[in-house]
């Protein structure tokens, strides 16, 4: 059991705890290396807060190495994050991440602001820059419901751990340019759950659709892009029930075309 | 240069003791009570802010009594164990067992090296999967580990509490009534326990991962009056 004395606490700070036990190995890896990545990602604020959804291929080259990869994770009870990148990386800074809020939380006894955690995932992004110039580049989303302020809040993030808060939308990954402007098109203000949802889904149908990287629908395999919202009463993943007709329709439109 | 005068061990063990004993008994005391579907803990705690019961992890809770900041203390150092343990095999490996064992070498270790002991008791729980799996372990200021199985008590006034507390238990309680049970335990026949007087948390099976949850003082107030 860690015990430490009050001048030399690491207090609530658990990626600062793991390098004091000897349990955090940055990776430094020399030349290039070829891992799997992962695409893209969404995520828009609507009247209730906001929609996040991520497609669920993971890519090496021009193969498919995994089909159903969760790349929007719940983050705590009221956000969430999404990811694009090596996976690998990304996999472990989510893990950390998500450790980290519910490590505070405990320590604390009151949940980081959401601007703290925003900030917490940035000194992470950070962290990976080293990794990130060997080619293992990890750029998240952060999204979720401002407890304080009463409203759905979107982060963007570049590799150099740079913070951008959006007001509308935001879009990450391989498929990011269709997906983006999928959204940007079809956004209004005040859209409800319903539409936000539909937008998001659209989006990522379009992003499937141009992008090679980035997985549709599989109804085949009954496979179906991750969809959550985040509002007041927290995070609430949609299901595939809810999805599967969402882009049937779509494909019944686009038939019929 | 003097001599420092010859002290028994047994004489210093025992003053150790008396001290930690003394200032644990001048606080106020909790209770922990198994129920059908987990863990109750009721402390008395007038201060709103101040914790007494806590989560350390999914399944696992952490109530203290005595001094705060020594409990505080080991509060925290069982967040930053179970968090680890967790990140570094896996959410399955952390349990209550390990956790009572580290606290007990800590306070032990503290007992007999530093100049005082720590005048606390704690209790860590763990929720089980199925109500067999339900564990309590209390932990003396001294390193000494009880296991309990269905109630237990910590602080001043302790036996008297638990010999209340043996009377009106029962298998299969409700929540609410494991709540009532323990705030009637500590208050005892002559006084009431107000809700701003109390801090009641529980560990509850199938209440998603994490399993800890509080109840603040409305709920409190419409349990006891139901």
């Amino acid at each position: 059991m860690p015990f430490f004395v009050p001048t030399d606490d690491p207090g609530a700070n658990f990626p600062e705890l793991l390098r004091r036990v000897g349990l955090r190995h940055d990776l430094d890896a020399r030349g290039h290396l070829d891992v799997p990545h992962a695409t893209t990602c969404v995520a828009l604020t609507y009247t209730d807060g906001v929609v996040m959804a991520g497609d669920r291929r993971a890519t090496s080259g021009n193969l498919i190495s995994h089909r159903s990869m969760d790349k929007v994770v719940q983050a705590d009870s009221h956000s969430g994050v999404a990811i694009a990148g090596a996976a690998g990386p990304a996999m472990e800074m989510i893990r950390l991440f998500q450790l980290q809020l519910e490590h505070y939380e405990k320590v604390e006894g009151s949940p980081l602001s959401l601007e703290g955690k925003a900030n917490q995932l940035s000194m992470m992004v950070r962290g990976n820059l080293p990794a990130a110039m060997q080619g293992m580049v990890v750029v998240p989303l952060f999204a979720g419901y401002d407890v304080r302020r009463g409203l759905g809040r979107l982060f963007a993030y570049d590799v150099t751990g740079g913070r951008y808060e959006e007001r509308e939308y935001v879009a990450t990954g391989s498929g990011s340019l269709h997906a983006g402007t999928v959204i940007k098109v079809g956004f209004r203000s005040g859209l409800d759950r319903n539409g936000a949802i539909d937008l998001a889904v659209r989006s990522i149908w379009e992003a499937a659709d141009a992008d090679s990287a980035t997985g549709g629908p599989d109804a085949l395999r009954g496979i179906y892009p991750i969809v959550a919202t985040v509002t007041a009463d927290g995070w609430e993943p949609v299901d595939d029930d809810d999805l599967a007709p969402r882009f049937a329709a779509i494909a019944d439109e686009v038939r019929a075309r | 240069m003097t001599t420092p005068f010859y002290v028994a061990p047994e004489q210093v063990m025992k003053d150790r003791a008396d001290y930690a004993r003394k200032g644990i008994a001048r606080g106020r005391a909790l209770v922990a009570v198994r129920y059908a579907d987990g863990i109750a803990i009721v402390a008395e705690n007038p201060s709103e802010t101040l914790r007494k019961v806590s989560e350390i992890y999914d399944r696992i809770a952490f109530a203290g009594v005595g001094k705060y900041n020594e409990f505080d203390q080991l509060r925290v150092a069982g967040i930053r164990a179970a968090d680890l343990k967790g990140y570094q095999y896996s959410r399955d490996d952390v349990d209550a067992r390990t956790l009572a064992n580290q606290y007990a070498q800590i306070l032990g270790t503290v007992f007999t090296h530093e100049m005082k002991p720590m005048e606390v008791e704690i209790l860590v729980a763990e929720v089980g999967h199925e109500p067999d799996g339900d564990q309590m372990f209390h932990i003396l200021y001294d390193g000494t580990v009880n296991d309990h199985r269905d109630v237990a008590v910590l602080g001043g006034d302790a036996e008297s509490i638990a010999a209340r507390l043996a009377e009106s238990f029962a298998a299969d309680l409700d929540l609410h009534a494991a709540v009532r049970i323990g705030v009637a335990a500590l208050a005892g026949p002559d006084r009431e326990l107000p809700p701003t007087e109390l801090e009641v948390a529980h560990l509850t099976r199938g209440n998603g991962r994490r399993c800890f949850q509080r109840i603040d003082d409305d709920a409190v107030a419409s349990i006891l009056s139901s």
